[in-house]
C-alpha cells in the first residue's frame, strides 16, 4: 500500500518534470519547490500511519485553538506556485478562452499536470488532501481565479468532483471512483446540480430518480454546466425516494443530450444544459446514502463560488490600482481625488471582509465544526460585495473599463454569474 | 494554521464582560441616557472589582493592557492583549458604549500611556484615570494642524490652548494633550503631555449635550500658560523630522481596533433585541435562499452578514497588533467597516422594529444615537479611507489630500 501511494506520487512528479510548459513559463523551480514539500509531507505522513488513513480528533487541527491567520508553509508554497501558473498561463489566455467560448485542449493538458486533483483525494487513495484541505482549496481556488475564474473552474473540475466525493459519497462509490481521478487517463467528470427557475430553491430539485427494477430512472433538466459538453461523466442531484441524492450518469447514456448554453460571462468555462429524459443508470451509479448531507453539499459549493468570485476582486483590485495612479486628469494622477481613491478603499475593505468569512467557514469545515451559518454569511457578503467591486473596476477605468481592451469588463460578467460559481466548486 | 474562532482562553474572559454588560450596564443604561452630565456613580465600584479582576488575571481586558508586550517572548502566534482587549469591549458594548466609555481608568488616554509611555512613566502613572485631548475649535480629523503649544521652560513644559471632544475629560484624573513644539515643524514636533487635573493653568470651560453616548462626557478643556513637568512628556522628547507623526499616530494601531470593537459589540445588541422583537414573524435559517424568505427577514441576515465581516476585520487588526505587525492599513479597514456598520446596522434595526424600535420604552433608538459616534471618534469614516488608500495606492499624505 505504502509503495503503491508513493510510487503514484512519483509518478505525478515524474510527468511534471518531463514537460515543457514548466521551461517556456519559468515555472520549474517553483513547482520543483512546490512538489518536494508536498511529497515530503505527505510522505511523512504515510510513513507514520503505515499508509494507513485515520480520521484525526477535530482538535488536532488547531491544538492551541489560538485565533490564527498564518499560512502553512505547504500553503504558501502551493499559493506561490499557482500565482505564477495564474499570471503565466491563465491571465495571457484568459481573453481568447472568453473570445473562443472554450479552454484550448492544450491549456487544459498543461492544468492537469499540475495533479491539484491530488489536493481532493485522501491519502488512503493516493492524494495528499490533509486536515487543512478546504482552506488550502479555498487558497488555490482564490489564486489561480485571480488569473482567469472560467479557466480556474476548467482546471479545478478534478479537484472539485474529488472533494465532493470525499465528503460525501459512499465508501463503495469512493473506492471506486477516487483512484481513477488521479490516472493518466481520469474521467472528465462535470457537476450537473443547478436548475433553471427564477427564485431557485436547492431544496425544491424538480430532477428526479425512480427506481425501476435494480437501478433508477433520472429525469430531469440542468443548467449551465461547466465542462458539460466535453464529460465524460455527470453528476446529477436530483429526490430519490424522496430525498436528495447524487448520480453519477455516463454521458453518452441513452436519453442524455447537452447543448451549448451561452452566457452574460463565464465564457471560458464553456457551460452547457443538459435534458434526461428517462437516463436508466444502474443502482452503483447513486453514490450518496441516506445519510447524505446535501445541505453541506449546499454550503461547500456556495464556498467554492466565494473563493472563485474573491480570486477576481483581487484581480480588478490589483488591476484598478496601478491604472488610477497612472491616468492623469486635470494635471494630476487621478488616484490623487477622493472621488477615484475612496472607491479603490472599499473595494479592499469588502474584499477583506468576505475572505475571512471564506477562511472562518473552510476552517470550521477543517476542524469538523458546523459551517452552514458561515457559508450563508460569506456567501450574502460575496455576491453583494464583490459585484459592487467589479462594478467599481470598471467605473474607475470609465470608458476605457468599457472596452475588451482591459479585462474588467470580462471580470464585470464573470462575477454576476455568482449563482453560478455557486453550483459548481466543491472546496 | 487558518483559524478564525475566538481562542480557548479567552472565554472565561468574555463570559465576565458578558455578565457586566447585562447584569450591570444594561439596567442603568436608560437611567443615564437621560441624565446626561450626571456621573454614573455605579462605575466606581464596578472598576474597582475589574481593577481587581484584571490585577488577578494574566489575560486582562481594558485599555491600559493594551500595549506592545515587550516582555512577552513566545514562540509562533501570538493571542495578546490587544485581541483580548477587543474581545472583552465587543461584549461591554453589547451593554453600553457610553458606560464603558465612561469607566474610570479605562480612558483613551491610559491606551495612549500604554503604548507610548517609557518604564518609569508607566510605574508613575500607574492607576490614573487619563482622558485623551487632541481635537481642537479649529482641527478634527487634521490632528496634524493643532496649535496648542508646549514650550520648553527649566524643566517644565509650558502649555497654551483649548482642547475640545475630551471624553471623561472633566472625570478623569489626568489628560494626554496633545501639543506642538514648533509650529514649523509640522507633525513631527507634536508630542502628547500628561497633565494633571488641578494642575494651575488647566480649566474645564464646557460639557457638551450630545446626540448619544450621554452618560460619558465630553468636556472642553483650556490650557493658559500650564506648567506641565518635564518629564510628562510621553516618549522621545526630540523632534525627529525623518519619524514624523509616527510615535502619537502608532497609539491608533491599537486603539482604532478597540473603537471597531465598541460598534461590533452596539451591532450585535441591535440585531439580537431585533431579532427578539421580530422572531414571531422571521425565521432564523440559514438553509433558506435569500430569494425566499420575507424582505425582513433578508435584512436581518444582510445585516448579520455585514456585522460578521466588521467582527472578522476587527479581530485581524488586534491580531496583528499582537503580533507586531504593521496594521494601521488593517486598523483603519476595520475602523471604517465597523463604524459604518454600526451606524447602518443600529438604524435598521430601528426601522425594521417599526414604532416599538423608535420609542424609548426599548434601547434601540438609544443604540442607533450612540453608534453615529464610533464612526467618527478616533478618526472618522473619510479619514479612514484616506489612511487605506494611501497605503494601498503608495500615495503621500501631501499627493492625496
Amino acid at each position: 500500500m505504502l509503495m503503491q501511494l508513493q510510487g503514484r506520487a512519483l509518478a505525478l512528479l515524474n510527468k511534471i518534470a518531463g514537460a515543457q510548459w514548466p521551461d517556456r513559463l519559468r515555472l520549474r523551480k517553483p513547482i520543483e519547490r512546490w512538489l518536494y514539500q508536498g511529497s515530503k509531507t505527505s510522505f511523512s505522513l504515510m510513513t507514520q500511519r503505515g499508509g494507513q488513513s485515520r480520521p484525526r480528533p477535530a482538535s488536532s487541527a488547531n491544538p492551541s485553538g489560538l485565533f490564527d491567520l498564518t499560512l502553512s508553509e505547504d500553503q504558501r508554497l502551493l499559493q506561490d506556485t499557482l500565482q505564477q501558473v495564474a499570471a503565466e498561463l491563465l491571465r495571457p489566455a484568459a481573453a481568447d478562452a472568453d473570445h473562443n467560448a472554450r479552454c484550448p485542449a492544450e491549456l487544459r493538458a498543461s492544468l492537469a499536470e499540475l495533479g491539484l486533483t491530488h489536493y481532493g483525494v485522501p491519502q488512503a487513495h493516493g492524494g495528499l488532501a490533509d486536515d487543512a484541505a478546504c482552506v488550502t482549496g479555498a487558497l488555490l481556488t482564490e489564486t489561480l481565479a485571480h488569473g482567469d475564474v472560467s479557466l480556474a473552474l476548467v482546471s479545478l473540475q478534478g479537484l472539485s468532483v474529488a472533494n465532493l466525493l470525499r465528503r460525501f459519497a459512499t465508501a463503495s462509490a469512493q473506492a471506486q471512483w477516487l483512484p481513477a481521478l488521479l490516472t493518466e487517463n481520469a474521467p472528465q467528470i462535470a457537476l450537473a446540480l443547478a436548475e433553471q427557475q427564477v427564485l431557485a430553491d436547492p431544496h425544491r430539485l424538480r430532477c428526479r430518480a425512480e427506481r425501476k427494477g435494480k437501478g433508477y430512472v433520472l429525469s430531469g433538466s440542468k443548467a449551465m454546466l461547466v465542462g458539460g459538453a466535453e464529460a465524460s461523466h455527470l453528476i446529477v442531484s436530483a429526490y430519490a425516494d424522496g430525498e436528495p441524492a447524487l448520480f453519477i450518469v455516463e454521458r453518452n447514456s441513452a436519453g442524455v443530450s447537452c447543448r451549448a448554453q451561452p452566457a452574460m460571462g463565464l465564457k471560458g468555462a464553456a457551460l452547457a444544459q443538459v435534458q434526461l429524459t428517462k437516463v436508466r443508470v444502474p443502482q452503483a451509479a447513486r453514490l450518496t446514502d441516506q445519510h447524505f448531507a446535501y445541505q453541506q453539499l449546499l454550503d461547500v459549493l456556495a464556498l467554492g463560488g466565494c473563493a472563485l468570485a474573491v480570486g477576481v476582486a483581487q484581480a480588478a483590485l490589483d488591476y484598478v490600482i496601478p491604472y488610477v495612479n497612472d491616468r492623469h486628469a486635470f494635471g494630476e494622477p487621478i488616484s490623487h481625488r477622493q472621488g477615484v481613491a475612496f472607491p479603490v478603499a472599499n473595494m479592499a475593505i469588502e474584499l477583506e471582509g468576505v475572505r475571512l468569512l471564506l477562511w472562518r467557514a473552510c476552517a470550521r469545515i477543517d476542524q469538523q465544526q458546523s459551517f452552514t451559518r458561515e457559508a450563508y454569511l460569506a456567501r450574502l457578503q460575496a455576491e453583494d460585495k464583490l459585484m459592487r467591486i467589479a462594478s467599481d473596476a470598471v467605473q474607475l477605468l470609465g470608458g476605457h473599463g468599457f472596452t475588451q481592451e482591459h479585462p474588467v469588463e470580462r471580470w464585470y460578467r464573470d462575477v454576476r454569474g455568482f449563482a453560478v460559481l455557486a453550483n459548481s466548486l466543491v472546496l | 494554521m487558518i483559524n478564525l474562532e475566538t481562542p480557548r482562553k479567552f472565554r472565561g474572559l468574555i463570559a465576565q464582560a458578558r455578565q457586566v454588560a447585562g447584569q450591570y450596564y444594561r439596567p442603568i443604561s436608560r437611567k443615564y441616557d437621560l441624565a446626561e452630565h450626571d456621573y454614573p456613580k455605579e462605575l466606581d465600584m464596578l472598576a474597582a472589582l475589574l481593577d481587581g479582576m484584571n490585577a488577578g488575571s494574566p489575560e486582562s481586558a481594558g485599555a491600559r493592557t493594551s500595549k506592545r508586550q515587550s516582555s512577552e517572548h513566545e514562540e509562533g502566534v501570538r493571542n495578546g492583549s490587544n485581541l483580548s482587549t477587543c474581545l472583552g469591549i465587543m461584549e461591554l458594548c453589547w451593554g453600553d458604549v457610553g458606560l464603558l466609555l465612561a469607566m474610570p481608568r479605562q480612558g483613551l488616554g491610559n491606551a495612549a500611556i500604554a503604548a507610548v509611555a517609557n518604564d518609569e512613566q508607566l510605574k508613575r502613572f500607574d492607576g490614573i484615570w487619563a482622558a485623551m485631548a487632541i481635537t481642537e475649535p479649529d482641527c478634527g480629523s487634521d490632528s496634524a494642524a493643532i496649535r496648542t503649544t508646549a514650550v520648553r521652560d527649566g524643566d517644565h513644559y509650558v502649555l497654551n490652548g483649548e482642547k475640545i471632544f475630551v471624553t471623561s475629560g472633566a472625570r478623569a484624573g489626568a489628560v494626554v494633550v496633545w501639543a506642538t513644539l514648533d509650529k514649523g515643524l509640522g507633525r513631527a514636533a507634536i508630542k502628547s503631555f500628561v497633565v494633571e487635573h488641578g494642575t494651575p493653568g488647566m480649566e474645564v470651560t464646557r460639557l457638551e449635550k450630545k446626540l448619544g453616548i450621554k452618560a460619558s462626557d465630553t468636556a472642553a478643556i483650556r490650557f493658559s500658560d500650564c506648567r506641565v513637568p518635564a518629564e510628562n512628556l510621553l516618549g522621545n522628547p526630540e523632534v525627529d523630522v525623518a519619524k514624523g507623526f509616527a510615535g502619537v499616530m502608532e497609539t491608533f494601531d491599537n486603539t482604532r481596533p478597540m473603537v471597531a470593537a465598541m460598534a461590533v459589540g452596539l451591532a450585535k445588541a441591535s440585531l439580537d433585541r431585533a431579532r427578539e422583537l421580530l422572531q414571531d414573524h422571521c425565521a432564523l435559517d440559514y438553509r433558506k435562499p435569500l430569494l425566499s424568505v420575507s424582505h425582513a427577514e433578508a435584512q436581518l441576515y444582510q445585516l448579520e452578514a455585514e456585522w460578521e465581516a466588521s467582527r472578522l476585520l476587527t479581530l485581524k487588526a488586534a491580531w496583528m497588533a499582537d503580533n507586531r505587525l504593521p496594521n494601521s492599513k488593517e486598523a483603519s479597514m476595520a475602523k471604517a467597516k465597523a463604524g459604518r456598520m454600526a451606524t447602518d446596522v443600529a438604524l435598521k434595526c430601528v426601522e425594521l422594529c417599526g414604532l416599538s424600535g423608535y420609542g424609548e420604552d426599548e434601547l434601540l433608538e438609544k443604540w442607533a444615537r450612540d453608534a453615529k459616534i464610533l464612526d467618527i471618534f478616533e478618526g472618522t469614516q473619510q479619514v479612514q479611507l484616506l489612511i487605506v488608500a494611501r497605503r494601498l495606492l503608495g500615495k503621500s499624505s501631501k499627493e492625496l489630500k
